[in-house]
């Protein structure tokens, strides 16, 4: 019996640790393969914009831009109605609609990405360009605004991240609040809460799992490659507008890996692979680093603070 | 009895196995001539059932990368290697040409349903975005009769790495100083302006969607796809549209002037009637294989390719080799020491 215990925790324990290793073995591949741009650029790789490969001068500034903007931008437009989704059906949804809406928002997740990709040549595009198109003269003005209405550019690549995102976060959100327990609403509608007040407590007692929720989006929005590719434009010019064509780390990648002949810019084009790991990495600990302070936090004044908002309206 | 029997079927298996040895070569490299390698590789599998030729097109760097490190026999690519590439390579490497290609501009221009005349000068302003309007005087001096709006040009070129940037620019940069001093010649290069949609399908995407979009295209993709074209300018003067006959003409046009190691851009090429963006696009071998049999093989091969095999071309849009340039492949063939 003990025995076989210990034989389990090794088992898996190696399973775990094959994880680290393969992390390490990434960052350390990535990191030898990309050793003569890295030596070569230095730390001027991250703030150079010029990308010019018949002059072999590389930098990843407008690609790290243009992944940040637009994984950013998605995540503004998918969260709130991700959490709408997931509210619906944890907590208002009749019953016969549950199990429909579930598959659907599945289904969202299993389109392939160049589907994805295609419908957005072919539909968002062409939609966004006549957003664009008619948007009136002094909202032009602002910096947001500036540029040709050409229609692809970050505009349609934040909306079709949006569009990709948004399955991952309300799937996940919706199993949080699924495990909120019962008491916490119990509790709340005792207190004499109305429905909004009763789920907002509950929102809020699973809110470091809709975080986590939200940051899983973010981390596939930042890796997305061929959606982006093929409605952003494709133009290493990092701007703050949103009608500009731009460019993500991963779609160059994908772009032009496969015809980089010379060793400068093959290493050049596996070093943006390494800054994205980086900035993957970076990210991810961020999100971890906030969830773990918002629960320690939290753990103390839970009580006080769920209870907050309902007995202010039941005073 | 049974065991006794068993044993006979598997001595006859493996006797036959001997009897057709089949021999197989591994080749990588450009995307742009796969349709026609396929075939070549498939038709010469039937002639010759033992010898089998696979061929992964994924792209003329990683072609050209896995004949350096040995592991493909034989590459392919829509460029020449460099000669920083042919120093990294173990061993000389033989440039042979096997078909043609061609890049046309294709364009939206609303109310203009007529072929629009272009010259390399204009071309190479507008992806230089110094020509930003249609109605641009010196668009405007190319098209008498045509009515050119003042609608804003929206350049689009390819995102991905790709030969068929390669010919644009190479073209670009000899009929214009300054965008070969600016921008240069390579698979991928760093534009001015525009925007890039991958492959070919993702350019004419754009620029039909796009008005005041102008693009280049392989010519094979724009004749499959049935997308009009404009015509450009040769050394000659004439305005041409790109078709496989002018094509062909084109390289020989510039056999005269051809290179031991065939190692040549025919881009704007002289001679009459021919089309000014062209290109070779080439087989790699080594010239001393280290596997002898195989060399051979592939050595018979490219005999056959360069002769039947061209017939293959018109069916499938390429252009054939002129007969010129046969000719100077064939003698280039005896390099290779096979024996």
């Amino acid at each position: 019996m003990r025995k076989g215990d210990v034989g389990f925790r090794v088992g898996t324990g190696a399973f775990a640790f094959v994880l680290i290793l393969l992390v390490a073995a990434i960052g350390f591949e990535l990191t030898r393969q990309s050793m003569l741009s890295i030596q070569k650029f230095g730390f001027a790789f991250w703030r150079t914009e010029t990308w010019d490969p018949v002059a072999e001068q590389f930098g990843a500034l407008p690609f790290i831009w243009g992944t940040l903007y637009s994984s950013v931008l998605a995540l503004a437009l998918s969260t709130p109605v991700a959490l709408g989704i997931a509210v619906f059906i944890s907590e208002l949804c009749p019953d016969w609609l549950k199990q429909p809406l579930v598959f659907l928002t599945e289904l969202l997740a299993a389109i392939p990405s160049i589907v994805y990709g295609l419908w957005g040549i072919f539909v968002l595009v062409p939609a966004v360009r006549a957003l664009e198109v008619g948007m009136p003269a002094p909202l032009r003005q602002l910096p947001f605004f500036t540029g040709p209405p050409l229609g692809v550019g970050m505009l349609s690549a934040g909306l079709i991240l949006a569009i990709m995102v948004i399955p991952f976060t309300s799937s996940i959100a919706r199993e949080v609040l699924k495990s909120v327990p019962a008491a916490q609403r119990e509790g709340a509608y005792a207190l004499g809460a109305t429905r909004f007040e009763a789920i907002r407590a509950a929102l809020f007692y699973a809110r470091t799992g809709i975080i986590g929720a939200v940051m899983l989006g973010f981390g596939r929005a930042l890796g997305e490659t061929m959606a982006v590719t093929m409605v952003i434009g494709n133009n290493p010019k990092a701007s703050l507008s949103l009608f500009a064509p731009q460019y993500t780390m991963a779609a160059v990648i994908a772009n032009e890996f496969t015809e980089a002949a010379d060793q400068l810019y093959l290493d050049a084009l596996i070093e943006i692979g390494l800054v994205l790991f980086i900035i993957t990495l970076v990210v991810n600990g961020l999100s971890r680093l906030l969830i773990w302070s918002m629960a320690r936090s939290g753990s103390r004044s839970r009580a006080a603070a769920a209870a907050a908002p309902v007995t202010a309206t039941a005073a | 009895m049974k065991k006794a029997f068993a044993w006979a079927v598997a001595a006859s298996l493996v006797g036959g196995a001997t009897l057709v040895a089949q021999t197989t070569i591994n080749g990588a490299g450009a995307t742009f001539p796969n349709p026609i390698y396929s075939k070549w590789f498939a038709e010469y599998n039937k002639l010759h059932p033992n010898v089998q030729i696979n061929y992964q097109p994924i792209g003329s760097g990683g072609g050209i990368q896995q004949i350096t490190k040995e592991t493909v026999f034989f590459g392919a690519s829509d460029g020449p290697m460099t000669e920083e590439q042919i120093k990294a390579a173990p061993s000389p490497i033989l440039h042979l040409p096997t078909v043609l290609g061609a890049v046309v501009p294709v364009y939206n221009i609303a109310g203009v349903s007529s072929d629009l005349k272009f010259n390399g000068q204009v071309l190479a302003n507008i992806y230089l975005g110094k020509i930003t309007k249609w109605n641009d005087a010196a668009i405007v001096k190319l098209n008498p009769g045509v009515k050119l709006p003042a609608t804003d040009i929206t350049v689009v070129h390819r995102s991905d790495g790709s030969g068929t940037t390669y010919i644009w620019v190479d073209y670009l940069s000899k009929m214009s100083p300054e965008f070969q001093s600016k921008v240069g010649v390579k698979t991928s290069v760093n534009w001015p302006t525009g925007v890039g949609g991958k492959g070919n399908e993702g350019v004419s995407g754009l620029v039909t969607q796009t008005p005041g979009a102008i693009g280049y295209v392989e010519l094979i993709y724009a004749l499959q796809n049935k997308i009009s074209y404009g015509s450009v300018q040769n050394a000659a003067g004439e305005f041409v549209k790109a078709s496989v006959q002018a094509v062909t003409m084109a390289a020989a046009g510039a056999a005269a002037n051809m290179p031991a190691d065939f190692r040549v851009s025919i881009t704007n090429p002289p001679g009459k009637g021919v089309y000014p963006i062209s290109s070779f696009t080439w087989m790699l071998l080594y010239e001393n294989p280290k596997d002898k049999a195989q060399g051979k093989i592939m050595s018979e091969f490219m005999k056959w390719a360069l002769t039947d095999g061209q017939k293959y071309c018109a069916e499938l849009g390429y252009a054939p080799l002129p007969a010129s340039v046969v000719k100077m492949e064939m003698a280039a063939l005896a390099k290779i020491k096979a024996s």
